[in-house]
């Protein structure tokens, strides 16, 4: 049996006390061990931010890469290894803004992979300025005057593309956080988890008790999850209350990047069959 | 005897004169002759003036020629445009199809369309009855062109197959019967058992890579790369190689890396815009120490530039792209064939110092079909130097970035072992995790730095061609090996003295081996497809060696040897 211990390493944590970082570290390593997984057979592929470091606080195969690239490192190293179980996790800026193209794109490539997105509204490592998902009215040191654009929404964006997994998840609820990144890890096909996470440091708006004020639970309620359109309506809602839980999953017909392109067996990486190029050749005879 | 004869097919884009201009050549190599085909093409999908070129010799070739024997004109446009190139030479013609007022008497008139009409019912094989035509009028053997057009057509059917095959008899026989003198050029079959074959840049690269045990290719399409790209894609099957086409070229480089990273053998194709994209990505190959091959085919920039034509304009770039100081490898393939090897060889390179390996070719190389003997496989290794689950375990402790002398860590991948595997884009620590403190800075930049020296060592140094003593030594890289080895001959057969020093392993360069090379040489010109001698300074920084005279074009089109030549005569160089 794993544990959370067998998680555990001694990497110094640069998060700031009381940040929402800890909550989700905590919850994923309890995900991982509840699935019985072993560290090196899980890979944490991040971006660059606060939430990209998350992978050095814990035990597992890692490539901390770009800001915004964590997707595409993370969809071609299960390509190339199925084998692994592949999360890539980053902020909200790394993964809807530098790498929203990636989002969007691999949502319709299907890989099996979990990609975990901490929401804290605001981008921490570069000292507070607004973020893909600020809220409008949001005033930071480069948005003076507030935050006009309209905030991305993941979930509905997720949803309306078909993604056959879509979840929110609160920082502040450690053993549900771990629930839902279990079953999204468990899914087969690209699962997203989208995480209520409070910056103390920058985020004076979205803080613990504005989000505990406001969040419930889905499954607490009769929501369908396998309901697309009632799924999207829920996605939209934002402001008294917010929704947590499984908005939308799909089992059926979800064909991953693994059964459409029918990769072998044994994985790529470990392939290592003779080569006989001479019909191919024969070809330009 | 020694043949050297330049066919033209002019025509609008969509006229179907890629078909003319392969079928011919193939069926000119069947029956033993070299042959290099080349295209010049614009960017679009119809109309515009586009043509393909084909030289036919016995002897070996490696470029294309200015002067015209045999123009096929599938428009006006192409008689106004190459009119002047043809020296003594026949313009086919369907003067229904094409008004033409003013009596050229080069012009031999073949009713194209009628013949095809009245042989196999359809206008659609006008084309082929063209290319029947031209082999009439070279009085070659037609069952070669008969096996070429059922190789060509088989998967359309039989009844396909017939009609072309009888479209181009009636082309041939109308020369036969028409043309005044019979042939204009008797060009028979030579015996051939030698197995050539005919072989595009983006082929050979594709089939290079496919060799090498490529696993994962990943790429957003752009031209001229393209070919290379799609011709993985057809064979992916065959090789258990995932093809994808990525949302952009930031994604493709960073999921070649992140495929390698898991132990994939990875590749992206693009050209310069493509990579300007991928410039952090590079960066990002060189800090995690993970092997990846970059194929570029160079066109004129910047920007969009002439998407269709040819430069070597991108040489610095690839040099300096990204920030930071890292190791990386430059090959620029001379030919096609060296093109399949050279791509085998950079996997290899790329393995062993854990570092990205760039295959630099440009348009006139990729598009252009070479002959070229049959490649070797038996020539091609695979060397991973990758650490297996036994040698992890029986380690103490795994460190990916594990200071060594020579710079290179021994690599694991991750998920074979129980042992960890962590890489970082940010600064790190011998394991892998975070460090930003100055000590470790210094070591671990010292340590990607150290494998250029090992690097050095692996690269070849330039082919030397000609003379030993020469008057005039040409300087050339890449691609213009071809009119640079050709323009020696013709140079040296006229009573001259030159040679030439080609590169096709460009960067890093082994500086005392290469002073050595030139402390033989007296008077040297560097010749490049760019407009501001990019490899002479690359030379100069890398070696100290000095060339203070260029030919240079970049009008977006390749050299010929006529050009070069008349360069040196112009500016008396010898
Ligand atoms: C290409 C690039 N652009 C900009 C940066 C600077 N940068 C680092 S993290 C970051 C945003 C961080 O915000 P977020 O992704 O939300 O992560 P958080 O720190 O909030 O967890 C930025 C702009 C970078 N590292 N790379
Ligand atoms: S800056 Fe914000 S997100 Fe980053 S560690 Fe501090 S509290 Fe957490
Ligand atoms: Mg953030």
């Amino acid at each position: 049996m794993t544990t959370v211990k067998d998680y555990s390493n001694d990497v110094e944590n640069e998060w700031c006390p009381g940040c929402g970082n800890f909550g989700i570290l905590k919850a994923i390593k309890k995900a991982l061990s509840d699935l019985d997984k072993m560290p090196h057979e899980v890979l944490m592929c991040s971006g660059i931010g606060q939430a990209g470091k998350l992978p050095h606080y814990l035990k597992c195969n890692i490539f901390n890469g770009l800001h915004g690239r964590a997707i595409p490192v993370a969809t071609a190293a299960k390509i190339a290894n199925h084998n692994l179980t592949v999360i890539a996790v980053g902020g909200d800026g790394d993964m809807y803004g530098e790498g929203g193209n990636h989002f969007v794109h691999n949502i319709r490539r299907n890989p099996d992979i979990t990609m975990i997105a901490h929401d804290n509204q605001i981008y921490g490592l570069t000292k507070g300025q607004a973020s893909p998902t600020s809220d409008i009215g949001m005033k930071t040191k480069l948005q003076p005057h507030g935050v006009v654009n309209s905030p991305f929404n993941p979930l509905s964006v997720a949803i309306s593309l078909g993604c056959s997994f879509v979840s929110r998840g609160f920082a502040g609820d450690v053993d549900h956080l771990s629930k839902i990144i279990g079953q999204a890890i468990d899914h087969k096909g690209f699962s997203l988890v989208d995480i209520l996470q409070p910056c103390v440091t920058f985020n004076k708006l979205n803080t613990f008790k504005w989000y505990r004020e406001r969040v419930y639970k889905l499954e607490e309620t009769d929501h369908d999850p396998y309901n697309q359109t009632r799924a999207f309506e829920k996605a939209l809602e934002w402001g008294e209350k917010i929704p947590t839980g499984i908005f939308y999953r799909t089992d059926e017909n979800n064909s991953t990047f693994k059964d459409m392109r029918g990769l072998t067996p044994t994985p790529l990486a470990y392939l290592d069959e003779d080569i006989d190029i001479s019909t191919l050749v024969k070809e330009f005879t | 005897m020694s043949v050297d004869l330049n066919i033209k097919i002019g025509g609008e884009a969509g006229q179907g004169l890629q078909t003319i201009s392969s079928v011919l050549s193939k069926t000119l190599l069947r029956g033993g002759y070299n042959v290099f085909e080349s295209q010049y093409f614009l960017s679009r999908i119809r109309g515009g003036h586009n043509y393909s070129q084909i030289r036919v010799s016995n002897e070996e070739i490696l470029s294309k020629k200015e002067s015209v024997d045999i123009l096929i004109a599938l428009d006006r446009s192409s008689i106004d445009q190459h009119v002047d190139e043809l020296s003594g030479g026949v313009i086919l013609i369907d003067k229904n199809e094409i008004d033409i007022e003013d009596e050229i008497s080069s012009i031999f008139h073949v009713p194209f369309s009628d013949i095809a009409n009245d042989v196999s019912g359809n206008k659609l094989y006008t084309n082929t009855v063209a290319t029947g035509a031209v082999l009439g009028l070279l009085c070659y053997d037609f069952e070669y062109l008969a096996e070429v057009l059922t190789d060509y057509f088989r998967s359309k059917g039989d009844e396909v197959v017939q009609k072309n095959i009888d479209a181009a008899k009636a082309g041939y026989d109308y020369s036969q019967e028409n043309y005044s003198q019979k042939c204009y050029f008797s060009l028979q079959s030579i015996d051939n058992t030698s197995n050539k074959i005919l072989i595009t840049g983006n082929e050979a690269i594709g089939l290079g890579a496919i060799a090498a045990g490529l696993k994962f290719l990943s790429a957003y399409p752009m031209s001229p790369s393209t070919g290379a790209l799609i011709y993985v894609a057809q064979k992916a099957d065959q090789y258990n190689i995932i093809v994808e086409q990525a949302e952009d070229e930031i994604a493709a480089l960073n999921m070649a890396i992140g495929a390698s990273f898991a132990g994939a053998r990875s590749m992206v194709t693009t050209s310069g815009g493509g990579f300007s994209l991928m410039a952090e990505a590079l960066g990002l190959a060189g800090i995690t120490e993970t092997p990846v091959v970059i194929y570029i085919g160079q066109r004129p920039g910047p920007a969009t530039g002439l998407p269709t034509m040819t430069e070597q304009g991108d040489l610095e770039f690839v040099i300096h792209a990204s920030q930071g100081e890292f190791p990386r490898c430059v090959l620029a393939p001379a030919t096609a064939e060296d093109a399949f090897y050279l791509t085998a060889r950079a996997f290899n390179i790329a393995d062993k110092y854990q570092i990205p390996v760039f295959i630099l070719a440009d348009q006139y190389l990729v598009d252009s079909s070479f002959t070229s003997k049959i490649f070797e496989t038996s020539r091609i290794s695979r060397d991973r130097y990758i650490l297996s689950a036994d040698e992890i375990e029986s380690m103490d402790e795994y460190k990916r970035y594990r200071i060594t002398d020579s710079g290179i860590s021994p690599r694991a991948i991750p998920g074979v072992a129980k042992k960890l595997v962590i890489a970082d884009s940010d600064e790190h620590n011998e394991i892998g995790h975070i460090d930003q403190t100055s000590e470790n800075r210094i070591i671990m930049n010292d340590k990607r730095l150290r494998k250029t020296e090992g690097l050095k060592n692996e690269i070849y140094p330039p082919r030397i061609y000609g003379s030993e003593r020469a008057d005039l030594t040409f300087i050339g890289w890449g691609s213009t090996y071809g009119p640079l080895k050709e323009s020696v001959d013709i140079l040296n057969k006229s009573g001259f003295n030159v040679n030439l020093i080609h590169f096709n392993e460009v960067y890093p360069l082994p500086a005392k081996t290469i002073q050595k090379i030139f402390s033989d040489v007296e008077k040297c010109v560097c010749v490049e497809n760019n407009a501001t001698g990019q490899f002479a300074r690359v030379l100069k920084i890398e070696t100290g060696v000095e060339i203070s005279d260029t030919i240079l074009k970049y009008d977006g089109l390749p050299f010929t040897t006529d050009y070069i030549i008349n360069q040196v005569h112009e500016r008396k160089m010898i």
